[in-house]
């Protein structure tokens, strides 16, 4: 029998892991992905509690479906950056990305 | 009589017109175009005064305040508003008279005098502006209107006498009119503030309707070091008159502002700006002789000390137009001193009407004397009376009508100077013998050096010029001649028809004794003139070795200007500005600078938090939150 | 399924996914860090498969597994530096990192055991909850109560903005001598 809290269990590890490598991590695609484990967590979340507390609404799993969609659409836009931030710097390291600093 | 209104609207339109593409017309017709203008004002001005003094001025033979355009301004409360207006009553109707013909005189001899200059546009432009606040300061409805005409003339007349702005001299007087005016005009605005806020209004016909009932009820006794409240209003609101007029002691800018154009020095020093002090007084002249007669007495003996200060210095200063200078001092301030023996209603105004009669006529004759000398400084370039002499065989025009001037200001009948003085001295002669003693002797004084003006430069032997003098061109006689007629008649005019302190015309018949002693009084003046000065002789220096202490005296002009740089720069400077300017420095700058420096020190040290690096800003972000967390667990 | 098995299956799925959660952030290969994204992906579709959201299930790995990381595959692809430089560790910004995450996890695990959750049903326990298709095609395309067209409008305006944005940032400088492939 599985109960709400193992969800919430793995989507809180998941959540702060994908922060862990956030702040540490250099590498700009490296950032992007620990971002994603964020993401996926809190879409994780959203889904068990919609299960478990409301099952006869659909709030949570809509809210799952857009965020993986926004989720796509930021994943784009910030490769996107990351690839002109390479031509650019030829480095795709965050500390070297500095050129919008005042 | 809606049309008065162009009177204003003309030479302001004049004004931004020259002001803005004038430096893209050829000079002269810039000049052409101010001089048209002015003409209009002009006829506007005749027309004005013929509708006013013989169609609609006069209801029961009672000289009625016309207020043909008006309208509010600005709006702060029920109370507090500020208007603009045309007020025509008697006498603002003369000034415009005298203003727009001495300006448009002014206009046509410029178009001779300033040819060539650099910046004639310019020139005329100020002149539409001087001639635009002159008319808006006369008609002035409501004394805060007249306030801010009073500073616009003040403005204009800063930029007109500094117009040479590259000669130090120049600036240095202009600067000097500016601020010393300016200075006058605190006290103005000081009295118009406390007036107002005991009488709620500001409106001149509120102020003096029934004998100046308002301001005799709403001042409730306050007295403020001796003097009661409204007696310290009006006194402030003289001191602003006194600024633009040059009452001693705050003349000492109208000499050193003969640095400016000779006609503008006719123009400001003659007939305008510096009569703008006693048309105040004239004004309100109901509130001082019912609110304050004694502020009134302390006006006349200001007028009668003043009168015979300038025209001690006149007699010795020997720059030609420093002499006109002194001599328009002592006029204006015979003015004032009318005004201050003058009594209320009938035949005790004459002294407010003979005030008037005489601002109308010196206007005129002083107009007419500047713009002569302003011909002989034209022929021989120079300002110094050493370097003129025997100029008559070479300028007959000028000769004769500065000769007319002379006789006009000197009092000797017919001439329109002699009508108006005598019936300046007959009001002090019946008021204040002590003041008529003076204003008799400045008479004599006055005619004496005039007369030693005229003989030195027209007449007193030959100098070698470089190039033979010759008389002035056609536009610079011109106005000399229509002045010169204007000098002989206008005092056959009678003034008592039209002008007096309550409104109602009365009789003015000429004293025989005080007549018969300002003539001999302006005889003897001339006589020892021409004893003195007709031919070349030793005289003038041994009368000046002999009474040496005052000859020094007079020639430094009793080192008044002395005494105010010693207050201003001394005094002030060291006493009051130092340890202001210390104040300011140290305490306000102090202040101002230490909350710069602090939020530089404190964002020098909290700039690491902007560093740029986004995984510090999420790491702080999270932070955050969490302590928020946290926070919100503990305390709900 | 019994229970248990469920339970063990859910277990095994966890903790594999917090295995290769680690794992992807701490590889140094980035593209070993993306294929570990990619299992963990997969792996969150089958919780929303023990949720009994097969249509979630499915959009996950279509969009994720499919799109988004093939997306940073190609990007690493495009963006390995050629002199790859290991990166000194350093120590000060990892203690950081950790005592903010055990913060965090310290927080959030205090505040899951403080809260009961109440529910009726266990749908680990109660059965086959599977929702109809239509019901989600209608909640998509309604107007009403519980109905989402507008969400999923402004969704596809975004998609579209993204894909504008993506092509214009990534999109090679026309005075760039043509060293560099661009994505399109």
């Amino acid at each position: 029998m599985i109960k709400l809290e193992y969800y919430l269990i793995v989507s809180t590890l998941m959540f702060f892991i994908g922060i862990f490598g956030f702040i540490t991590r250099k590498s700009m695609i490296a950032i992007l992905i620990s971002l994603e484990l964020v993401l996926n967590a809190v879409e994780i979340n959203f889904a068990a509690f919609n299960r478990y507390l409301f099952p006869e609404q659909m709030e949570g799993m809509f809210f799952t479906i857009f965020g993986i969609a926004i989720t796509a659409a930021e994943t784009a836009v910030a490769l996107a950056i990351i690839i002109n931030a390479y031509r650019l710097i030829g480095d795709i390291n965050i500390n070297d990305a500095t050129k919008l600093k005042g | 009589m809606e049309y008065s209104i162009l009177i204003l609207i003309t030479p302001f339109v004049l004004f931004l017109f020259l002001g803005l593409v004038g430096g893209k017309l050829k000079p002269n017709l810039a000049g052409i175009i101010g001089t048209l203008g002015m003409g209009f004002c002009s006829v506007l001005a005749y027309s004005i005064a013929y509708q006013y003094f013989f169609v609609i001025g006069k209801t029961a033979d009672t000289w009625q305040s016309v207020i043909p355009f008006s309208f509010e301004w600005l709006r702060f409360t029920e109370l507090l508003h500020i208007d603009l207006g045309i007020l025509l009553d008697p006498i603002s109707v003369m000034m415009l008279v005298v203003i727009t013909t001495v300006s448009l005189m002014v206009h046509i001899y410029s178009l001779g005098y300033m040819h060539g200059e650099d910046g004639f546009q310019r020139y005329y432009a100020f002149l539409s502006l001087f001639s635009f606040s002159m008319l808006g300061l006369v008609v002035a409805t409501n004394i805060f209107q007249m306030y801010i005409f009073w500073e616009l003339v003040g403005v204009s007349s800063y930029s007109l006498i500094g117009f040479y702005y590259q000669k130090p001299s120049a600036v240095r007087a202009s600067k000097k009119a500016f601020i010393v005016t300016r200075f006058a005009d605190l006290g103005f605005l000081v009295g118009i503030l406390i007036l107002s806020y005991y009488t709620k209004t500001f409106d001149f016909a509120a102020l003096t309707a029934n004998n100046a009932e308002l301001v005799t009820t709403s001042f409730a006794g306050g007295t403020f070091m001796g003097l009661s409240l409204v007696s310290w209003a009006l006194a402030l609101i003289f001191m602003g008159g006194a600024g633009k007029s040059a009452m001693f002691p705050l003349h000492i800018w109208l000499p050193d502002a003969m640095e400016g154009p000779t006609p503008v020095s006719a123009l400001i020093h003659a007939a305008t700006m510096v009569v703008a002090g006693v048309f105040l007084v004239a004004r309100l002249f109901p509130v001082y002789i019912f609110g304050a007669p004694e502020v009134l007495t302390m006006i006349a003996y200001i007028g009668a000390f003043t009168a015979l200060f300038a025209a001690v210095i006149a007699i010795t200063q020997t720059d030609i137009k420093r002499v006109l200078a002194f001599s328009t001092i002592s006029q204006i301030a015979y003015m004032m001193a009318a005004l201050g023996v003058s009594g209320y209603g009938d035949h005790d105004g004459l002294g407010y009407m003979s005030s008037m009669f005489h601002l109308f006529t010196h206007a005129f004759f002083k107009a007419l004397l500047f713009l002569g000398a302003g011909s002989v400084i034209h022929a021989v370039h120079s300002n110094e009376m050493k370097d003129m002499g025997g100029l008559h065989k070479y300028m007959k025009i000028t000769s004769i009508t500065f000769f007319i001037a002379c006789l006009a200001i000197a009092g000797i009948p017919p001439f329109s100077g002699f009508f108006s003085k005598d019936e300046i001295l007959a009001a002090a002669f019946h008021n204040q013998p002590l003041i008529f003693w003076t204003l008799w002797v400045v008479a004599g004084l006055t005619a004496f050096y005039m007369f030693r003006l005229y003989f030195g430069v027209f007449f007193n032997g030959k100098r070698d010029y470089h190039h033979k003098p010759h008389e002035s061109g056609f536009t610079m006689a011109l106005p000399l001649i229509i002045l010169a007629v204007f000098s002989i008649f206008t005092g056959f005019i009678p003034f008592s028809e039209y002008i007096s302190s309550d409104g109602k015309p009365f009789d003015m018949h000429i004293d025989m004794t005080v007549a018969t002693l300002s003539v001999v009084a302006a005889i003897v003046g001339i006589a020892v003139a021409y004893v003195l000065y007709f031919k070349d002789s030793e005289k003038p220096a041994m009368l000046a070795n002999r009474f040496k202490g005052l000859y020094t005296l007079s020639i430094n002009k009793f080192y008044l200007d002395e005494v105010w740089l010693f207050v201003t720069k001394k005094v002030i400077f060291n006493c009051i500005s130092r340890p202001i300017a210390w104040f300011d420095k140290q305490v306000i700058d102090g202040t101002m600078d230490n909350i710069a420096n602090v939020t530089q020190k404190v964002s020098h040290r909290v700039r690491f938090l902007q560093s740029g690096h986004t995984q510090r800003y999420i790491a702080f972000f999270v932070m955050g939150a969490i302590l928020i967390a946290i926070a919100v667990f503990i305390f709900v | 399924m019994s229970p248990i098995i469920n339970l063990l299956i859910f277990g095994g799925l966890a903790v594999a996914m917090l295995i290769m959660s680690v794992m992807a952030i701490t590889s140094k290969s980035l593209l070993r860090s993306a294929t570990y994204l990619l299992l963990i992906l997969i792996c969150t579709a089958g919780l929303y498969l023990f949720l009994h959201y097969h249509f979630l299930a499915a959009v996950q790995v279509s969009v994720y597994a499919g799109g988004v990381v093939v997306l940073f595959v190609f990007a690493i692809f495009l963006t390995t530096p050629k002199d790859q430089v290991l990166l000194k560790h350093e120590y000060r910004r990892y203690v950081y990192a950790a005592l903010i995450t055990i913060c965090g996890v310290g927080l959030v695990g205090f505040t899951l055991f403080k809260t009961k959750f109440i529910y009726a049903a266990n749908p680990s326990v109660d059965g086959y909850l599977e929702l109809p298709m239509q019901d989600i095609g209608r909640a998509l395309m309604g107007t009403e109560k519980y109905q989402y067209l507008l969400p999923f409008e402004a969704i596809s305006l975004l998609l579209l903005a993204a894909i504008i944005g993506g092509i214009l940032i990534a999109r090679k400088d026309k005075k760039d001598d043509g060293k560099d492939e661009s994505l399109l």
